[in-house]
């Protein structure tokens, strides 16, 4: 039995498709999330790529932030409930979640038995989110991909203000105008986005197994400040950015598998 | 979702404390232009000052807090917020400040009219920010100002030589009062304004604690509207009588299985913080659509003064929960959490209420263990809009949901 979830975020869409509830068998990314052609363009990705088709889905979750618009789904999750699965089927330890998505920052704490049992996100600042680390990204020309790899360069991170984006903006342009090196410069953005969304982590309380979700997880540099700022191992998986799809394809097997047994 | 049982919209009953209670509130605001008309004297008053003063000396009062609450509620909070920064008043100052001194600046918000002051009175024991909201106010309309200082308290207990203080000022308001209008106070009054407004409080508290019924008797935005009574009018007569008609109704409710919150009630939570005022239809209707009832806050039993002795109402309004340290709000908030078999609090960060948000982010987190429930909170503004995004309301109401569900399907499970 195959089930799907669709992860629409605000800056892009994912998709994850689960065999029997434990087999990932495809995921599929396309930029462009809520209110652009991203989700429908992600799901034509998997159908082309792994020859199967929205028929051959027994149960389709969505979630995210453009969870409630999408009509191609049988239900819709928090992606809350979402990244907590995802990261607890890659990480069967796992109790604690810290997540920095396009537009927010999430910690979710999970019990021994895998169930979320709180959770923290940030205000509406985009200071220690995805946004933040784009915009910086912008200033310095600069792919955000590249950001990872250009901080692992710099021994002395730059200082930059994670109290909000529009100051660290100017910060950094004066930094830069101060010939400040680009490598230094961009750890002390990635430090930036650890440290603040590290305040919240403490204040959600941080229990082991500790990983990191969400697009910006595949940024080394802020995975290594976030656990020198937490001063705990922090797991990482290629696959982060998918937790909140994998979440969801799990979320309806769960849904689809208690129709079969008569328990839905 | 749960399914919500719709009913023709019944006659207008003058006997039900829903009209009662609707005609008192807006009977405050007419009266307050009747006394202006007649050349009473008008105060506008900062929701906890002690109500017993002007009502004992037949001062007619208007509360600027309630009136900005209605201006953000009919859709005006943003103009009239603008209308303040315009003047160079921050924009992180209270939302309620800013419309009050919009209002003193331009006299006119069709949104809701108010008599204009000849005094204001101020207490600081809800926030110190109404200190220079208030100096504004008296200095912008040419009036003068009476302030009754009651400091935050650090201790758990309010102590004797606080009680003194405020006593002292509570005369010497009084003494300025009977000097700057020529009025003369009357004990007889006095006793029988106290007894008015211990007997609206006493209602009012034990209608609030039917909430202790499941399912609860109530839709617990009620309480939001009904608490404007309690507001600006706990000293008046016809309050009590309205408040009692409340208790009762709410009795009857629990007694015939029936409730104001018209749907499934799937889960019980405490509010914390003032409503969103802008969006009090998108957070209402964003918990009850998910079978969610908000059976209890702090905010509506903050207007409750029951006390039997002069020292005793002292005592009262030195414990309102803006004026009390962290512990002894919490352990009030932890009573309210068990007494209400509340499964899941939901905290407004209140951009307006730095006072209260700012103390919550470590109060939360200690009732949420104290009664082991899950705890979210989301951005907004008691009244201006642009601090609210209703897509991270949603997905931390459904967060919390989702916790609850599951604390619930694991407790089944054992």
């Amino acid at each position: 039995m195959y089930t799907l979830g669709i992860d629409i975020g605000s800056t892009t869409s994912k998709c994850a498709i689960l065999k029997d509830g434990t087999e990932l068998v495809a995921t599929s990314l396309q930029r462009g999330g809520l209110g652009t052609g991203g989700p429908e363009e992600a799901l034509s990705r998997l159908w082309r790529e792994r020859g199967l088709s929205r028929e051959d889905m027994e149960r389709v979750i969505a979630t995210g932030y453009g969870r409630n618009k999408f009509r191609g789904a049988d239900g819709e999750v928090s992606e809350l409930t979402c990244h907590a699965l995802g990261g607890r089927f890659i990480f069967p330890d796992l109790r604690t979640v810290i997540d920095i998505g396009g537009q927010d920052a999430k910690i979710i704490s999970l019990t021994a038995d895998g169930r979320m049992s709180n959770f923290i996100m940030n205000d509406k600042c985009a200071a220690g989110t995805g946004r933040f680390l784009e915009v910086m990204a912008n200033i310095l020309c600069l792919d955000i991909n590249d950001l990872g790899p250009i901080a692992a360069k710099s021994d002395k991170p730059a200082p930059i203000s994670s109290t909000c984006t529009v100051f660290a903006e100017s910060e950094v342009i004066s930094q830069m105008a101060n010939g400040v090196e680009q490598a230094d410069l961009v750890a002390g953005i990635c430090q930036s986005v650890a440290t603040r969304v590290a305040a919240l982590a403490r204040r959600a309380g941080i229990t082991q197994r500790v990983c990191m979700s969400g697009g910006v997880a595949r940024n080394e540099a802020v995975r290594r400040y976030m656990a020198e700022a937490l001063n705990t191992e922090i797991s990482f998986d290629p696959r982060a950015q998918y937790f909140g799809a994998i979440g969801a394809a799990l979320y309806a097997w769960r849904q689809a598998d208690q129709v079969y047994s008569g328990n839905f | 979702m749960a399914e919500e049982v719709k009913k023709a919209p019944k006659p207008v009953d003058v006997n039900s404390a829903k009209y009662k209670l609707g005609k008192i509130a807006a009977d405050a605001y007419t009266d307050a232009f009747q006394a202006k008309k007649e050349g009473k004297i008008v105060a506008w008053v900062s929701s906890n000052f002690p109500v017993e003063i002007p009502e004992t000396l037949g001062i007619a009062t208007v509360y600027p807090e309630n009136q900005a609450a209605g201006i953000a509620a009919r859709g005006a909070g943003e103009r009239m917020c603008n209308v303040a920064e315009a003047d160079g008043y921050s924009n992180d100052i209270c939302a309620y400040a800013r419309i009050s001194l919009a209002y003193a600046k331009l006299k006119e918000c069709p949104e809701q009219e108010v008599a204009m002051p000849d005094v204001v009175l101020c207490c600081n024991n809800i926030c110190n920010c109404m200190i220079k909201w208030y100096e504004n106010l008296a200095q912008d309309l040419g009036v003068p100002m009476l302030m009754l200082d009651i400091p935050f308290n650090p201790d758990y207990d309010v102590p004797q030589s606080i009680i003194d203080y405020v006593s002292a000022q509570f005369w010497d308001v009084v003494a300025k009062l009977e000097e700057l209008f020529g009025l003369k106070w009357d004990d007889d009054k006095f006793q029988e304004v106290t007894g008015f407004s211990c007997r609206a409080s006493r209602a009012w508290l034990a209608a609030t604690a039917c909430a202790k019924y499941t399912p609860s008797p109530f839709n617990g935005f009620d309480l939001l509207n009904h608490m404007a009574v309690m507001v600006t009018a706990r000293g008046k007569e016809t309050a009590g009588e309205a408040m009692e008609t409340l208790y009762k109704e709410y009795m009857d409710n629990h007694a015939n299985g029936t409730s104001t919150f018209r749907t499934e009630e799937k889960y019980r939570i405490m509010f914390e913080g003032i409503a969103c005022w802008p969006y009090l239809r998108v957070t209402s209707t964003g918990l009850k659509s998910r079978g969610i009832n908000m059976v209890t806050t702090i905010y509506a039993d903050a207007f409750g003064f029951d006390y039997n002795s002069f020292e005793g109402m002292i005592r009262a309004y030195c414990s309102v929960p803006n004026a009390i340290n962290l512990e002894k709000s919490r352990d009030k908030r932890i009573k309210l959490c068990k007494d209400n078999n509340v499964e899941g609090l939901l905290v407004h960060t209140n951009r307006s209420c730095k006072l209260w948000s700012g103390f919550m982010y470590e109060m939360s987190r200690q009732i949420g263990e104290a009664c082991d429930i899950p705890v979210t909170s989301f951005d907004g503004d008691q009244a201006d809009p642009r601090n609210f995004s209703e897509a991270q309301y949603d997905t931390r109401v459904q967060g919390l949901v989702e916790i609850m569900d599951a604390n619930k399907a694991a407790k089944g499970a054992m």
